[in-house]
This record gives C-alpha cells, structure tokens and sequence, in this order.
C-alpha cells in the first residue's frame, strides 16, 4: 500500500487513474447492457429453414430499401441488430412494407400472415442479436398492476401519446398514433425497439415487469371507456370547446328561434 | 285619507295577500315591473343563457363544495377508479376523484358545473358580440357596455380559477404556464410568484387560495355586477330593431307579465334542461385520464378552456428567436445580468391587452370619431355600419387565429399537416387575418346595402321571365311592401366629416386625426334612398311598363 501511495505523484498516475475509471465504467456498462440483450439472444431459437425462407421473402419485399443483406440503402436503415421484435411489430402492423415515403410509416392491414411475419423476424434475428419477441407473461395483463402502470405511462409516454393514450402531434407532419386497439404485443415491441420517432425504452430503463403493467394499464383504461359519457376523442378542452360552440350554442339558438317566433 | 276605498278580501288566502301587500306593497312593483316592455328576437336572449348557466353554476357549485377539500396535503388515493389506487395526489385531487366515483350523482353535478361554465362564457361572448355589431353600446349605454366587459373578464377568472382546483395534471400545466408569465414580468415577477404560489411553485397553497376566489370573491363581483348590469337595462330600457312603428322615443314587444315573465322562466328550464342532457352524454375534465399534478409531465393534447385558449394560442405562436434576434434579453446591470424574456411577455399580454382595451374603448372611439352624441335605442343593422361591421370582424378574426393557434396540435393531428406549417400559417393570419377580414366585411357590407338601395328602387326579382314583342326577355321586378321599404330606407347615413376648426378658428392636430380616421371609415359609403330618388325611379318604372304590364302602370 505504502509503494503505491508513493507513487500517486508520479506523472503518469492521472492517465493510469482515468484508464482505470474508464475501464470500470465500460465493464460495468457493458453487463448492465448483457442482462437485457441476453434475454434477446435466448429467445431466438428459430429453426434453418424459417431462416431460409425468411431470406426468400425478405429478398423479394424488403430488400428494394433495406438492402440484399439488409445492410441498408438510402431510402432504408440497416436491419442488423435491430432483432426479431422489431421485424415483429412493423410487419405485423402493416407499417412495413412501407405504404409510401412520407414523415413516417403509417399503419396499414397487415400484408403477411403469421407464419410469414416469423419467418422474417427469424431471418432478421439471424443476422445480429436484437431485442426479442416477448414471452407471453410479460403481455399478461391480469399480473399487471394498472396504476403503476398509469404512472409509468404518465411520466413517459403520454407527452406525445396523449394522457387517454389517444394520440398527438410531433413536428413537420409526425405524430404519436392512438393506442387503443393497439395488442399488447404490439405495444411491448415498440417500447422495445422505439419504430419510427418513438424513443427506445429498453430493459433497464422501463423493465419487463413495468412495460406489463403500462400495458395493463391501457388496456384497462380501453376497457373501461369513458365513465361520464361520450368521450368526444379524448383530446381534453378542444374538443369540448369545440362542442360548446357548436351543439351546445346551436341547440340554445334553436330555442331562442322558437320561443321569439310568432304565428303570421 | 278615509278607508272607503280600502280593499276588502272576502277570502281567508286574500286576506293574507292583502295583508301582506299592505305592507310590502308588491303590486305596486309589479304594477311597474309588470308593464316593462321587452322586444322580442332571438339574439336578445343571449344575455339571459348567460344569466341561467350562472345561476347553473351556483346551484352545482354549492353542491361541490359539500364534498370538495381544496387541501394540498398529501394522501394516497384509496377510492374505486382502479387505475389510480395507490398513487400519491392531492387532497383536492383525491376529493375531485371521490366527486366523480364515489359520491352519488357527483360526476353528474361536477359535468353540469364544467359545461355551464363553458357555455357561460360562450353565451356572455355572443352577447357581448351581439351588441357591439348591433351599435347597443351608443349612447346611454356605454357604461353597461363596460359592465359587460368587467363581467367577461371576470367570466374568465372565476372559469380559471375553478379549472385549477382538481389539482390534476391538465390544469397544474395551466398554471405553470402563469408562474412561468408572472415570473417573466420585469423586476416584480419572481416576488409576485412566490406571493402567489405561497414559495416556490407548486407550493402548498394556491389551491386553497384559489378555492377563496372561487367560491367567494369572483361569484360574489359577477352577482354585483349583474345586478348593476340589469338595473342599468331597466333604466335604458332595451334597445330594439329597427322596423315600421318602432321609433327611438318607444319599445315595441311584449311586457314582462304575464308573457315575458312566463316566456323568460320557462327558458330558464330549457336551458337547464340542455346543459342536464349535455352534462348526462357527454364527458368534460376527465380527471382521471390525466392524473395528479406532478411538475414533470407534461401530456400532449395539453390545452386550457376555451376561454382561455387565445392567450395559450398566442404563447404558442410567439418564436423564441427570429433569425438571429433573440426574444430573450440579458440587460446588464451594475448589480449582475437581469433577463427580459420578451418572448413570454409579449404574446401573454400583448394581444389579450390590447383586445380588451379597445372593446372597453371602442364606444367612446366610435363617438369621438363620428361626433354623434345622440342617443340610439334603436339598433343598427350591421351592414348598415360599415366600419363598425369591419373592425369588429377583424377583432374576431385576430382572436379567432390566437384561438385556433392554442389547438395547433389537433389541427395538424386531423386534417394530416405539419404542425411547422399550421404555426407558419397562423402567424401570417395573425398580421394579415385582421386587415384582410376588415377589407372584404366592408365590401360585403357596402354591397349589401346596394343590393338594399337596388331592391328599394327597382323592386325585388320575382323570378318571372317575360318576352317582350321583339322576343326580349326581362325580369319581372316586384315592388315591396311599405314595411319593408321602411326597413331599407331608415338608417342612420354616417358619412365623412372633414376636420373643423374650434371657437378659436384653429384646427388642432387631434381634430385632424379624427379627420383622417373618419376619411378611412366613410370615405366610402352607400346613402339611404331618398324620397325623391324613389320618387324618380317610380316614374321611370311607370314609362317602362307602359309597354308591358298595363295593370301595373295604372296603379301608379
């Protein structure tokens, strides 16, 4: 102990400091990040031939933007990486193959059947570990706990999602689609994977157990409906302003019009 | 003084009336009240919705605050609404949640106070609109006009003060964008914020400070204002349309008993009865979307009532930087550097200033520029005021834009545009909105009254088609009735004074501003039919018809 605080003064023991610093954050970095992407690498346990004919599909639909190896092109990202979940939740969703180039893809009927959307997802995996389809206890909404759930949602998703999930604006013509009627699977996967301007939130930001219970929480609320009455979309005052003036003044005029009419 | 006329009841209930009145002497009131004549049209009324949602509003309010606690002390909810069991919030958030879910008929009532307090404000703005494109302001009026105005301002502070006290996430945003305004307020603004807010914001203690407003102090100036608004109307007397036998000096219509009275309570159950079945259908606050008031969310779709939204919408189009002009301005001072933020100050009270000043102003605006001193007790047609029409269609318009900018958000949602581009187009509405509603709403409005001038002197088109012997085809022309052409002819002809000189033979500079005003409010304008002119265009019908409609040139 004496040899090394002898030499604290020495001329290199900054560098030596911070390479040690760095090297213990990097490790330590680098576990927490192991802990979410090893569920990933777990889960894909697709057979050669789904492989295989996920090439076939990927070649003949997806690779025009993204790419004959899915290395990307200027009019689409690489697929490298970003894991069955994501392939999961753009094709299934019908937002990928994309309907047309615009501020983001627009959610559509989707344009392959279950076994072809595995297929791909499986191909997609192939080439580079990425976030996983999730297991079926983590879109199981009755261990879910729908108020930690809400708050979770509140703090994170509902400033462009819309406090009633009923969607909202971003700039230069994106938006924040609707929740409602969105599968809890669906809803998993784009907290995992953060398709289009949505931000990734991944294991160790909003855990699995959390991303329950946001689900959990919307699908309660979607359950539910409205206790007071009509809705009017859930876009809070507008809309009620909006109705104000419109069907609460103009059935109002209507009366005025009939009690100040007189016979002639 | 004998007792030879005194009335005699014969029955037991008449000699309670009469001993009653004897002393109160109630039907001398009634006597008076009674025979107080109101004319009757539909956009008279707008005045009384108003009056009956505030009574609403009282009534469903008292019933609030049974079960309202407008504490901040911290609790963690424990009621039905499963999706927020076991969340801290508010006790006046917990209360409010406890109102909707817990209390029977508590959503119902809280939905009857929120949509009356909507329509409330919405019935007093058409009011209020409907006077000032009428001309009811003029003289003798000018002075309930302001009691109008005091009354919309205050329509909106208790409406804001009352959107606050759920404490939910919705209205906690509203009112951190007033700490964020007041503290933008040069020297004065941090101190005045932490007055408010009772520290720093959020604090413990604007809920219950709001709450005394609300309940108290805001109601309390409304009820006093409406009475002094209504005592005022009874001293006037109501303005009235213009129409055959209806003169400056009398009102034409019904007296307040039996039909008035009947008429105006039976509506107070009408407009009851609409506000039960909208507050019965439809949802309003759903507080429980939002959840409790917590500084770092902020949702999207975050807007305030309608009321308010202009002032939002005019935050909302304020840029913080116009190329490389920075809105925010370091002054420094001896004592360190002193921030103006220019970029909240202005769109907060600028706009909002400067629309309520001229409405407050504009009555004596109007008479100083077109020198009429008169009184008026009967209304103008707008079309029939040009310049009054304009200014107050650009009015609506400047606020109307500032209104639509506060939902940028949902406009861009629905109708698929960017919300860049919704902002752009709002702001150039907002300078050139005005100037352009001005200039087409005189157009209109002096084209219409030569459509009027047309009609009084050719007659209405009678949607016949004739063929003359030579096989050319006219209309046939309709003169209308005396009653109508009372109506097109009697108006007040404002017309351009050029600046004159005082006693002193000298033209000051004031006069000459008046002048040039007037210039631009009647330089072009539509005179009413003249007795001659009308005269003349007979004679000329008479010469045309020789020819083709016999019966019709005998009459003459």
């Amino acid at each position: 102990m004496k040899a090394l605080s002898k030499k604290r003064r020495h001329p290199l023991a900054a560098v030596a400091l911070l390479l040690f610093g760095l090297l213990i954050t990097g490790s330590l970095y680098t576990a927490a990040g192991n802990i979410s992407e090893a569920k990933a690498a777990e889960t894909t346990a697709a057979s050669q031939t789904d492989v295989d004919e996920g090439q076939k599909l990927f070649v003949a639909n997806c690779a025009t933007c993204h790419g004959m190896r899915a290395e990307g092109s200027d009019s689409g990202p690489s697929l490298i990486g970003v894991g069955a979940a994501s392939v999961d939740f753009q094709v299934g969703t019908g937002r990928m193959p994309m309907q047309m180039q615009g501020p983001q893809a627009q959610a559509k009927p989707a344009q392959f059947d279950d076994k072809q959307i595995s297929q791909l997802a499986a191909y997609v995996a192939s080439l580079g570990a990425g976030p996983a389809i999730p297991d079926e206890e983590y879109l199981d909404t009755t261990q879910g706990d729908a108020a930690h759930g809400g708050t979770v949602f509140r703090v994170n998703c509902a400033m462009c999602h819309n406090a009633a999930a009923a969607g909202g604006a971003l700039t230069r013509g994106k938006f924040a689609p609707t929740l409602t009627g969105v599968s809890e699977k669906h809803i998993y996967e784009a907290m995992a994977t953060g398709p289009q301007n949505m931000p990734v939130f991944n294991d160790s930001n909003i855990t699995p157990d959390e991303k329950r219970d946001v689900i959990t929480f919307l699908k309660t609320i979607e359950a539910n409906g409205s206790a007071g009455g009509a809705a009017l979309g859930s876009l809070g005052p507008v809309a009620e302003g909006l109705f104000t003036w419109t069907a609460g003044l103009g059935i109002i005029i209507a009366f005025t019009i009939w009690l100040t009419s007189r016979p002639s | 003084m004998t007792t030879t006329n005194e009335y005699q009841a014969t029955t037991s209930t008449g000699r309670i009336a009469n001993f009653v009145d004897s002393r109160v002497g109630a039907s001398a009131i009634v006597k008076e009240f009674g025979r107080k004549i109101f004319p009757d049209h539909w956009s008279f009324m707008f005045g009384e919705v108003a009056m009956y949602t505030f009574v609403l509003l009282l009534l469903s309010g008292t019933f609030l605050t049974f079960f309202f606690d407008p504490s901040m002390a911290h609790v963690v909810y424990d009621g039905s609404y499963v999706p927020m069991k076991g969340i801290g919030m508010s006790t006046a958030m917990s209360s409010t949640m406890e109102i909707s879910f817990d209390v029977r008929g508590g959503l119902f009532m809280r939905q009857v106070h929120h949509w009356s307090a909507l329509l409330f404000v919405a019935s007093l703005s058409v009011h209020m609109l409907r006077v000032f494109f009428t001309g009811a302001f003029r003289r003798p009026r000018e002075l309930n006009w302001v009691v109008g105005g005091v009354l919309l301002i205050m329509g909106l502070a208790a409406g804001f003060t009352g959107y606050s006290l759920p404490d939910d996430l919705l209205s906690g945003n509203g009112l951190r964008i007033i700490d964020g305004v007041m503290k933008a307020l040069p020297i004065v603004g941090t101190y005045l914020s932490m007055f408010f807010f009772g520290g720093e914001f959020p604090g413990e203690h604007v809920i219950p400070r709001l709450y005394s407003l609300h309940i108290m102090i805001v109601p309390a100036v409304i009820i006093l204002l409406i009475v002094i608004h209504l005592f005022m109307v009874v001293t006037h007397k109501h303005t009235q349309y213009p129409g055959p036998g209806r003169t400056n000096d009398n009102v034409v219509g019904f007296p307040v008993g039996p039909v008035y009275a009947a008429k105006a309570g039976g509506f107070f159950f009408i407009v009851f009865g609409i506000v039960a079945f909208i507050a019965g259908l439809f949802q309003i606050n759903p507080v429980w979307n939002y959840g409790p008031y917590d500084p770092s969310p902020v949702s999207a779709g975050t807007q305030p009532d309608w009321y308010i939204g202009f002032v939002d919408g005019a935050l909302r189009l304020m840029p913080g930087v116009l190329g490389n002009f920075s809105f925010e301005w370091h002054i420094p001072f001896p004592w360190g550097t002193n921030t103006l933020v220019l970029s909240v100050l202005l769109p907060a009270l600028v706009p909002a200033g400067a629309l309520f000043a001229v409405m407050f102003a504009w009555p004596w605006i109007e008479r100083w520029v077109t020198k009429d001193n008169r009184e008026h007790h009967l209304l103008d047609r707008p079309r029939n005021a040009p310049f009054r029409t304009a200014m107050g269609v650009a009015g609506v318009i400047f606020y109307s834009v500032m209104w639509a900018a506060a939902s940028s958000d949902l406009i861009a949602t629905h109708f698929h545009v960017a919300l860049n581009d919704v902002t752009y187009w709002l702001r150039a509405l907002f300078f050139i909105g005005p100037i352009l509603g001005f200039w087409l709403t005189r157009r209109i409005c002096l084209s219409l009254q030569r459509k009027d001038r047309e009609i009084v002197l050719h007659g209405r088109e009678a949607g016949i088609i004739q063929m003359s012997p030579e096989g050319g085809f006219s209309e046939k022309h309709e003169e209308i009735d005396v009653y109508k052409r009372y109506l097109l002819t009697n108006f007040v002809d404002r017309q351009y004074i050029p600046a004159e000189p005082d006693a002193a033979g000298h033209v000051s500079r004031k006069e000459k501003r008046r002048a040039m005003i007037s210039k631009f409010f009647f330089e072009d304008r539509v005179a009413p039919v003249t007795p001659s002119e009308l005269e003349a265009a007979h004679a000329a019908h008479g010469h045309h018809e020789v020819e083709g409609d016999k019966q019709d040139s005998i009459e003459k």
